[in-house]
């Protein structure tokens, strides 16, 4: 049986275990419909032209799972932002994990999709909002809309400040083979309100960089995850994903930001890891006066692949985006960067900036990156540019003559080209995590504080 | 201190230093002059260690060694130092960490442990209020939308942090308002002393109204055409490059 008449026949079980009157089965069986039509993309297709996401979607692989896995603390604590308060919902192999939780109902909602899916105070939220803002037509948000159940849920009433950030925490045990999970969240920031959130995805590190339990013919886990974010008027979003996993996980990551008037959204990602990492990065501006951010540092050794492909559909005028994300390949590691940008005849005088920058440290590394953009309006500003190459050798010859020895120089002028993007960075303590991470990458000792 | 002897340097085949000899003994202020393309800048990058120069013939001693197979950065470790003409623009490091870094780079090079951080914040403090430098300047990325004024500023300051035993400041004062002139012309008197020497090399002749040099000389044709005192500078002001 292939993987996707798997999924197909695994949806009827799946099916006999939820709650047939809730409002999201119609979704699941519209999805799972959608995607046997479908099915998984094709070698032909355009929009995985350079990412082989065949090679992880192993025929073994289940959305069931066996057993319930615990983890003590100490294994976990770093993945946590240290020495911050915060909100916190954490998912161990998809289940959510009370233990280390902080969750609320206190005036602001912070928990658990499950929970809100069957509670009929929440009936209006999720018709308003559940599965409004996906791609039908794109198969891995098909079929996590098939078999969504479990995520985070975040509703932020109107004219709210969240007083502490939100970490959403994704980890693997990995204590279990051929596992695909399928996290789906809904966040939801109404009219004025306010918010941090940091979404990260780890997994259990055993000997050699793998799965503390792995053996052999062990498959590690695929999550395909997808999260719906709607930012009403004038709400502001300040939004973060980590993804920093083994060398033998993967992970596919479909986002959809829905932006109404006079709101602005940013969001980082620092991809440090994984087999293969798909983002799909989607943001819809309706609304005039819209900002929407994107920045990125992905720093990759070994074989592994990242892929960012982005969307920013500018349907309405006066609106602005932002993109720089940049890369840092070593060994035969492997990226992608596709920014599309879509402009509507109706969206005159908008600004869009886009620019991606990689540096190519390992001999057999590779990237390709190409910006898309498709204008209709006549009255815009859209600049785009990006750069494949190693280190710049007046700088280099710079940092020498100050003393400062070559494999040095090449650690500080790699740590300084990633560093640029996180002046925007609002949270001081995720600031020093990630520049020890990104640092600790390089291979760097920079004798500096980070 | 250096000794360069019947120095000749060619870049992608094409001589331009032809034969330059040249002695600076500790304590000692020389001035390099000379019209645009005479190899002066070449002068100043083959003696830091720029590898895209080519020396075809001739040596430099630097405190009687011959330095020709050293690196950029051996050179720096031992107290030679350049402040460029163009100081290189770095997004992503601030002053502060990258002078840390070239401190600690050099002490551990000589097989000396690293700065206390106490210490190095005191010399930072120190250092900058001696070239009027703000606070708010060293916490900003190195050279990144620098003025011209604020990057030379900032070499020389760089130059008072690692205290070089041979400084040469190439077109230091090109770029610079009469008041930054000053404060850095201060800046470099306050750092000369009996045991180090610094080697100007200039095309005008005003920054030498304020560090005084022992010797002026003239480059031409990638060769010292003329050498004399501090006269000599005035008498080229005067008289231009033709006059030689």
């Amino acid at each position: 049986m292939s993987l996707k008449e798997k999924m197909v026949s695994s949806f009827l079980a799946f099916e006999l275990d939820t709650n047939i009157n809730s409002p999201v089965h119609d979704i699941r069986s519209e999805s799972i419909k959608d995607f046997e039509k479908i099915g998984f993309p094709g070698k032909k297709n355009e929009y995985w032209k350079y990412t082989p996401i065949n090679k992880v979607l192993n025929d073994k692989l289940t959305v069931f799972k066996k057993k319930r896995h615990l983890i003590e603390f100490e294994k976990v604590k770093d993945f946590f932002v240290n020495g911050i308060e915060s909100y916190k919902i954490v998912f161990i192999d998809g289940a959510y994990d009370p233990l280390w939780s902080n969750t609320t109902h206190k005036g602001v909602d912070i928990c658990i999709l499950s929970a809100i899916l069957e509670n009929k105070k929440y009936e209006g939220l999720i018709n308003k909002y559940y599965n409004t803002i996906t791609d039908k037509n794109e198969s891995f948000s098909l079929l996590n809309s098939s078999f969504s159940k479990e995520g985070a849920f975040v509703h932020i009433p109107k004219n709210m400040e969240l007083d502490k950030p939100i970490e959403i925490i994704h980890i693997n045990s990995g204590g279990e083979s051929s596992l695909m999970l399928q996290p789906r969240s809904l966040i939801i920031l109404e009219k004025n309100s306010k918010a941090q959130i940091l979404e990260s995805h780890y997994s259990l590190v055993g000997e050699n960089n793998k799965s503390p339990y792995s053996y052999p013919g062990f498959i590690d886990p695929l999550t395909n995850t997808l999260t719906e974010i709607h930012v009403e008027e004038n709400a502001n979003l300040d939004y973060y994903k980590i993804q920093n996993d083994l060398e033998t996980t993967s992970l596919i990551d479909n986002t959809y930001i829905n932006q109404k008037r006079d709101s602005e959204v940013s969001c980082h990602t620092f991809s440090f890891g994984g087999n293969i990492v798909r983002n799909n990065l989607n943001f819809y501006q309706n609304g005039e006066n819209i900002n929407s951010i994107m920045k990125g540092i992905t720093i990759l050794g070994g074989n592994q692949h990242t892929d960012h492909h982005t969307l920013v559909h500018h349907a309405n005028p006066n609106c602005e985006s932002y993109q720089e994300y940049k890369g840092i390949y070593n060994d035969n590691s492997t990226g992608v960067f596709n920014g599309r940008v879509l402009v509507d005849k109706i969206a005159q005088k908008i600004n869009a900036f886009q620019q991606n920058n990689n540096l190519l440290v390992g001999e057999k590394s590779s990237v390709n990156t190409k910006p898309q953009l498709e204008i209709f309006a006549d009255d815009v500003k859209c600049s785009h540019g990006c750069t494949i190459g190693q280190l710049d050798d007046s700088a280099l010859f710079y940092l020498k003559t100050r003393g400062i020895s070559e494999k040095e120089a090449k650690g500080l002028l790699t740590y300084a080209f990633a560093n640029n993007v996180l002046e925007n960075v609002k949270m001081q303590a995720l600031k020093t995590k990630i520049k020890k991470i990104i640092a600790n990458k390089i291979g760097v000792n920079l004798g500096f504080e980070l | 201190m250096l000794e360069i002897k019947d120095l000749h340097v060619s870049i992608d085949g094409k001589e331009i230093l032809k034969g330059l000899s040249l002695n600076v003994k500790p304590g000692e202020i020389h001035a390099i002059m000379g019209p645009n393309g005479s190899g002066k800048s070449t002068l100043s990058s083959v003696i830091a260690g720029n590898e895209d120069y080519e020396v075809t013939k001739g040596s430099i001693f630097y405190k009687n060694e011959n330095i020709e197979d050293l690196s950029a950065e051996e050179r720096a470790n031992r107290g030679i130092f350049m402040s460029f003409q163009y100081p290189v623009e770095i997004p992503g490091i601030t002053v502060t960490n990258f002078i840390k870094t070239a401190i600690n780079s050099n002490l551990k090079a000589r097989g000396e442990k690293e700065m206390a951080a106490n210490e190095m914040l005191k010399k930072i403090r120190d250092k900058a209020n001696m070239l009027e430098i703000d606070s708010k300047f060293l916490s900003r990325s190195l050279n990144e939308g620098f003025s011209g004024g604020e990057k030379k500023r900032n070499e020389i300051f760089q130059m008072a942090m690692l205290e070089p035993s041979l400084a040469i400041l190439d077109e230091t004062d090109s770029g610079l308002d009469i008041d930054a002139l000053r404060i850095v012309a201060n800046g470099v008197n306050k750092i000369k002393s009996s045991s180090n020497a610094i080697v100007i090399i200039t095309h005008y002749q005003r920054l030498l109204d304020h560090i005084i040099p022992d010797y002026v000389h003239v480059l031409q044709d990638g060769k010292i055409a003329k050498s004399g005192n501090k006269e000599l500078a005035l008498e080229l002001e005067e008289k231009g490059y033709d006059w030689i």
